[in-house]
C-alpha cells in the first residue's frame, strides 16, 4: 500500500492505495466520495466519469497512483458555492433528466466536459458525445433535453411535454 | 387543493437533489465497521458435475476468513417459485430445488458453487481464483436450444426431469377444439414463426447485498438491491434460511433501477447473511457487471408460432399460438407466471376476436434463469399479435389502420370478457389510434418517404396497438390461478403531532419518483402543502407488509392503499372535529384542509385537529382513541388495462442494412395522470428499452452454453445516438373504474408497445424498396441481419 494524495473538488485528500487500485475505488472507498459510481467492468457505462486535470476521464480506466498530485473534480464538486445545484445539475432536475440516479453523476460530468469544449452543442453532437454514458431509465430523451437546456438552448418544442 | 404540487402537477422531483449531488445512498455506498467481503466462485461450464472442492489452499491465503460450498447449504430450503402452474393434463409443474450454492451439479455458466469471505475485496477475489483451480467440475453436455432440450430425453438439466419440460400449458384449454376448427375452416390464415429475443435487464446499478448479524439480539439485517424488501424477507425467512421473519430486517436503500431483475431473491443474499452469522461481522458483496450478465434473471426468450384466422376483409376469427419459453436452469420466483398469466391472458389484445388458444411449454436449459423483465409476458404477447396482424394486412393488401379499427373492442362493449379470461373494464382504442395518427402526420408519410428516398434511404412506418394488464391484482383470482402470494399493497399514513405527515408505503421507488408523486396525492386529498408529506419506503422495520414495485403496480395498488388510508384519517378527523366544534359528525365537511360545520362559519384547520389527536385535552376519549395514524391494505378488484397506439418511422440503408429509428409517436391511455412529467419519463424509458430490443440487444449463448454477450462490449445497449426524441401523449384517458384514483399504470407501456412498431416499420421499409420476399425479420434488426435478409432475394 502506498499513500496517494490528490486534490478533490478543491481540497487536498490522501489515502492508501495498492498498485492495482483504480481511481474510482480510491475515490469511493479510501476517500468516501461515493457519488462516483461503478456500473460495469469494461469502461463502457460511464457512471464513473470524473474530471482529472480538467479532462473527463472514466475513473475505472485509471490507477489511483496515476492521479497522484492531480486536480480531480467529482459530482460532489458540481454544486454552486452556496450549495445550490449548479447549472447542469439544475437542468437535469428541471427536465427530468434522471430517474434512478445511478448513471447521473457520469452524465453530469460528461455534460460538463462537453459544454466546456462546445458551449451550444446540437442534438446530434450531444447524442454522439454521450455515447460513452449508458442510461437504462430515461431512453435519453430528457437527458438530451437537459444538456441542451444547460447550454441555454430552447427545448420547449422537443417532444410533447405537457408538464412545462 | 394545494396551489401547486397536487394531483396533475409536475413538481420537480425531490429525490433528484441527492442523486445530482452524489448524496444518494446505494447499497455499495454503505461502509460498515468490521466489514468483510464475499466473492463467489462461479461455474465456467454450462453443465457439470461437482467433484472434490479442496478448500485447504484457499483457506490459507492472505485475509481469508471463511469458505462456503453447496455442502454448507444442502439442508436449508430452496429458493421457491411463486406461482404453481399445472400442465394441460392436470399434472403440476416440475419444481427442482434452487439451492443457495450449487450442490452436486452446476447448471449454467455463472452458477455459484462456492464463496470466499476475506478481509478485502481483492483478497476474496484472489482466493476465489485459487478455489476455482482446486475445484473438480466434470463437464457434461450442455442443453441450450429449447427444441433440442425437449426432444432429447437423455440429457437433463435436472436429473429428475426427463424431458426438460417444466410444464405444458393450455390457455384456455376448453377453447382448443373450437379454435382448431375455426382455423381449419377460415377463409384466410396467416402464419408467422418468430423469436422474442432474450434480453438482459441491465439496471445500471449491479446487484449488491450486505449481511449483518447482531449476536446480542439474534437479529439479522440484509441491505440489498430490492424492488420489494418484504418479499425478500418473506422468501428468506419462510423458505430458504428459516430465520424468523421478526428477526430479519431487509432494507432496500436507493436502488439504481430494477426493471424486474431486482424483484427476485438470489442466493448471494442468503450467503451474506449466513456468513455474517458465522463471522459475526458485516459481509458484503457487489456484483461485477459480468456477474450481472451471468446471473441476473434474463427476460423474454420465446420461440412462437402464431396463426391468425380471418375473413377476407380482415375480420379476426381466431388466434392460435404455440410457444417454447425458456426458464433457464432454475425457476426464478415469477418465472412460471410471466409466460403464462402475464402472456397467455393478453393474447386477445384490444380486439374482439371470438376465440383464442395459447399453448406454451416452458423449458429448462443450461442458461441463466429467465423471469419478468419490464413488461414481462405482455411484450411477448403484443409482439406476436401485432406482427402477425401486420403480416396478414400485407398478404391481403389491407390497410393496417382500418384492420385494427374493424377489430377493436369499442367503448360500448365494456366490461368486456376476452376468450383468454380477462375482463377489460374501460378503454377507447380508436381514440388513441386517432391521436397517434394525428401526431405522426400519417397523411404526410409518402412525402417523407420520397424525401428519404432522395437521400438513398428506405423509409417505413409501423403501427402497434397494444394493451396490457397491470396493477397486479386480485389476490383471490391469482390464488385460483396458482399464485402462492397475495397481491395487495399497504400504506400507513401517520399524521405527526405538529400536523405534517409520514407515509409508510409497501411500494419501493427505484427510479419511479414515488417520493415526489405520492405526496402530491396525499396533499391534494388533505388540502395541505406537499412539502409537509414525507414518503418512507424500503425498510421492513418501518413499512407495512406490502408486495413492492413491479408490473406497473405502485400507484394502482400501493397508491390506492395510501388513498384509502388518507380517507380513514379524514373520517377520524371528522369525529374529532365534531367533538371540538360541538356538532354532529354528519354535519362536518372536509374541504381545502378545513373541517367545518356545514352551513356555519365554524371550522378547524387540519393541523388543529391533528394537534388535538395527540394532545387530547378536548377530545372524546371515551369513544375515540387518541392519535391520528391509519393503515390500509388494498387488494385490487381487477387488473388495470392501459392501452395505446404507437407509430414508428424508420430509415433503412439499402447498402448496409443499418436501421435508424427517426420518429416515434406514443398515444397512451393510462387513466388519470398524477404527474405528467414522470409519466412521460416512464414512457420514454420503456420505449428506449423496446427500441433496444428491436434494434440491438441480443443475449447469445453458444452451443456449449457459454454466454458470448456477457459485457457491454458484446451486448449492445441502446445509446443516446440509437434513439430519437419521442412524441408522447396521454390525453385519451379513460379512468380505471375499480380503483379510487382511476389510474392504470405507465411503467411498462413503452417496452410493450414499441418493439412491434419498430419491426413493422422495418418490414414496411424493406418491402417499399422492393424486398418483397421479406415478410418477417427477427429482432434485433442489426445491420448484418437486415443486409443478409436483403441478399436472400
Amino acid at each position: 500500500m502506498s499513500k496517494v494524495t490528490i486534490t478533490v473538488n478543491g481540497r487536498e485528500m490522501s489515502g492508501e492505495a495498492e498498485g492495482r487500485t483504480l481511481l474510482v475505488s480510491f475515490l469511493r472507498e479510501a476517500l468516501g466520495l461515493t457519488g462516483t459510481h461503478v456500473g460495469c467492468d469494461t469502461s463502457q457505462c460511464g457512471a464513473c466519469v470524473v474530471h482529472v486535470d480538467g479532462k473527463a476521464v472514466k475513473s475505472c480506466t485509471m490507477l489511483a497512483m496515476e492521479a497522484e498530485g492531480a486536480e480531480v473534480t467529482t459530482v460532489e464538486g458540481m454544486a454552486d458555492a452556496d450549495g445550490s445545484l449548479g447549472v447542469i445539475q439544475q437542468a437535469f432536475q428541471d427536465h427530468h433528466g434522471l430517474q434512478c440516479g445511478f448513471c447521473t453523476p457520469g452524465m453530469v460530468m460528461s455534460t460538463a466536459a462537453l459544454l466546456k469544449d462546445n458551449p451550444t452543442p446540437s442534438e446530434a453532437e450531444i447524442r454522439a458525445y454521450l455515447d460513452g454514458n449508458i442510461c437504462r431509465c430515461t431512453g435519453y430523451h430528457n437527458i438530451v433535453r437537459a444538456v441542451m437546456a444547460a447550454s441555454g438552448q430552447d427545448v420547449s418544442g422537443l417532444g410533447v411535454v405537457a408538464a412545462e | 387543493m394545494p396551489k401547486d404540487g397536487g394531483i396533475g402537477a409536475s413538481p420537480k422531483r425531490r429525490e433528484d437533489i441527492r442523486f445530482l449531488t452524489g448524496e444518494g445512498v446505494y447499497t455499495d455506498d454503505i461502509q460498515l465497521q468490521g466489514q468483510c467481503f464475499a466473492y463467489f466462485v462461479r461455474s465456467t461450464v454450462a453443465h457439470g458435475t461437482i467433484g472434490t472442492i479442496d478448500t485447504a489452499a484457499t483457506e490459507a491465503m492472505p485475509g481469508v476468513l471463511a469458505v462456503f460450498t453447496g455442502e454448507d447449504f444442502k439442508d436449508v430450503g430452496g429458493n421457491p417459485a411463486g406461482w404453481l402452474i399445472n400442465s394441460r393434463d392436470g399434472t403440476p409443474m416440475r419444481e427442482p430445488k434452487r439451492p443457495v450454492l450449487a450442490h452436486g451439479k452446476v447448471r449454467h455458466v455463472g452458477d455459484a458453487y462456492a464463496a470466499v469471505i476475506a478481509e478485502t475485496y481483492a483478497q476474496a477475489k484472489d482466493a476465489a481464483e485459487q478455489l476455482a483451480a482446486d475445484s473438480e467440475i466434470e463437464d457434461l453436455p450442455a442443453i441450450v436450444d429449447m427444441a433440442a432440450a425437449v426432444a432429447n430425453a437423455d440429457n437433463r438439466v435436472h436429473d429428475e426431469i426427463p424431458d426438460n419440460l417444466c410444464f405444458d400449458w393450455g390457455w384456455v384449454e376448453d377453447n382448443r377444439a373450437a379454435v382448431d376448427e375455426a382455423i381449419k375452416n377460415a377463409p384466410h390464415v396467416t402464419t408467422l414463426e418468430l423469436v422474442n429475443n432474450r434480453l438482459v435487464p441491465n439496471a445500471m446499478e449491479p446487484r449488491a447485498s450486505i449481511g449483518e448479524y447482531f449476536p446480542g439480539t439474534g437479529d439479522y439485517k440484509l441491505t440489498t438491491t430490492s424492488q420489494n424488501p418484504h418479499l425478500h424477507r418473506l422468501l428468506i425467512s419462510a423458505f430458504v434460511m428459516g430465520i424468523p421473519e421478526n428477526k430479519l430486517t431487509v432494507v432496500a436503500p436507493d436502488v439504481g433501477g430494477g426493471f424486474g431483475s431486482k424483484i427476485y431473491h438470489y442466493g448471494e443474499e442468503a450467503l451474506v447473511l449466513a456468513a455474517a452469522k458465522k463471522l459475526k461481522r458485516p459481509v458484503r458483496w457487489t456484483a461485477e457487471r459480468s456477474e450481472s450478465f451471468l446471473t441476473d434473471a434474463h427476460g423474454r426468450d420465446h420461440v412462437t408460432k402464431i396463426e391468425l384466422a380471418c375473413e377476407e376483409d380482415g375480420t379476426f376469427i381466431a388466434f392460435r399460438t404455440e410457444t417454447l419459453a425458456n426458464v433457464g436452469a432454475y425457476l426464478s420466483n415469477f418465472a412460471t407466471a410471466t409466460p403464462t398469466f402475464l402472456h397467455g391472458t393478453l393474447m386477445a389484445g384490444p380486439y374482439k376476436v371470438p376465440n383464442v388458444y395459447v399453448n406454451l411449454k416452458t423449458v429448462f436449459t443450461n442458461t441463466a434463469p429467465v423471469d419478468a423483465y419490464r413488461g414481462a409476458g405482455r411484450p411477448e404477447a403484443t409482439y406476436s399479435l401485432e406482427r402477425v396482424i401486420d403480416k396478414m394486412c400485407r398478404e391481403l393488401e389491407l390497410d393496417p389502420f382500418e384492420v385494427r379499427r374493424k377489430n377493436f373492442i369499442t367503448p360500448d362493449m365494456f366490461p368486456y370478457t376476452t376468450p383468454v379470461g380477462l375482463v377489460y373494464d374501460t378503454g377507447d382504442y380508436n381514440a388513441t389510434l386517432d391521436k397517434a395518427m394525428e401526431m405522426a402526420d400519417v397523411d404526410g408519410f409518402e412525402d417523407r418517404r420520397a424525401e428519404s428516398a432522395a437521400r438513398g434511404k428506405l423509409r417505413g412506418m409501423g403501427l402497434s396497438t397494444w394493451i396490457e394488464a397491470c396493477g397486479i391484482a386480485p389476490s383471490n383470482l391469482v390464488g385460483v390461478l396458482g399464485s402462492r402470494v397475495g397481491l395487495y399493497d399497504a400504506a400507513t399514513v401517520r399524521v405527526n403531532a405538529t400536523g405534517n405527515i409520514s407515509v409508510m408505503t409497501g411500494a419501493h421507488s427505484h427510479g419511479q419518483g414515488h417520493e415526489t408523486v405520492f405526496p402530491q396525492i396525499v396533499a391534494e386529498k388533505l388540502g395541505i402543502d406537499p412539502a409537509s408529506v414525507e414518503i418512507v419506503h424500503g425498510d421492513t422495520s418501518k413499512i407495512p407488509f406490502g408486495m413492492g414495485s413491479y408490473g406497473s403496480r405502485s400507484l394502482a395498488v400501493a397508491g390506492s392503499a395510501m388513498n384509502n388510508a388518507v380517507d380513514k384519517i379524514i373520517a377520524k378527523g371528522k369525529k374529532i372535529a365534531a367533538h371540538m366544534l360541538e356538532a354532529s359528525e354528519d354535519d362536518i365537511t372536509f374541504e381545502d384542509g378545513n373541517f367545518a360545520v356545514a352551513g356555519t362559519d365554524k371550522s378547524l384547520s387540519f393541523g388543529e385537529v391533528a394537534f388535538s389527536a395527540y394532545v387530547p385535552h378536548n377530545y372524546p376519549l371515551e369513544t375515540l382513541e387518541p392519535g391520528l395514524e391509519e393503515t390500509s391494505f388494498y387488494d385490487p378488484g381487477n387488473f388495470t388495462y392501459p392501452a395505446g397506439a404507437y407509430l414508428c418511422e424508420v430509415e433503412v440503408c439499402p447498402e448496409t442494412g443499418k436501421v435508424d429509428v427517426v420518429a416515434f409517436y406514443c398515444a397512451d391511455d393510462f387513466g388519470n395522470v398524477m404527474n405528467p412529467l414522470i409519466v412521460e419519463g416512464q414512457v420514454h424509458g420503456g420505449v428506449g428499452q423496446g427500441i433496444g430490443q428491436a434494434l440491438c440487444e441480443q443475449t447469445t449463448y453458444d452451443a456449449d452454453g457459454q454466454l458470448l454477450s456477457a459485457s457491454y462490449m458484446d451486448y449492445a445497449m441502446p445509446r443516446a445516438d440509437d434513439v430519437p426524441f419521442y412524441q408522447v401523449d396521454y390525453s385519451c384517458n379513460t379512468p380505471c373504474t375499480h380503483n379510487p384514483l382511476g389510474v392504470k399504470g405507465c411503467g411498462e407501456a413503452g417496452a410493450i408497445g414499441s418493439p412491434p412498431a419498430v419491426i413493422n416499420a422495418v418490414v414496411d421499409a424493406l418491402n417499399s424498396g422492393g424486398f418483397t420476399h421479406i415478410t418477417h425479420i427477427d429482432m434485433p434488426v442489426t445491420p448484418s441481419r437486415v443486409w443478409t435478409a436483403m441478399q436472400a432475394q
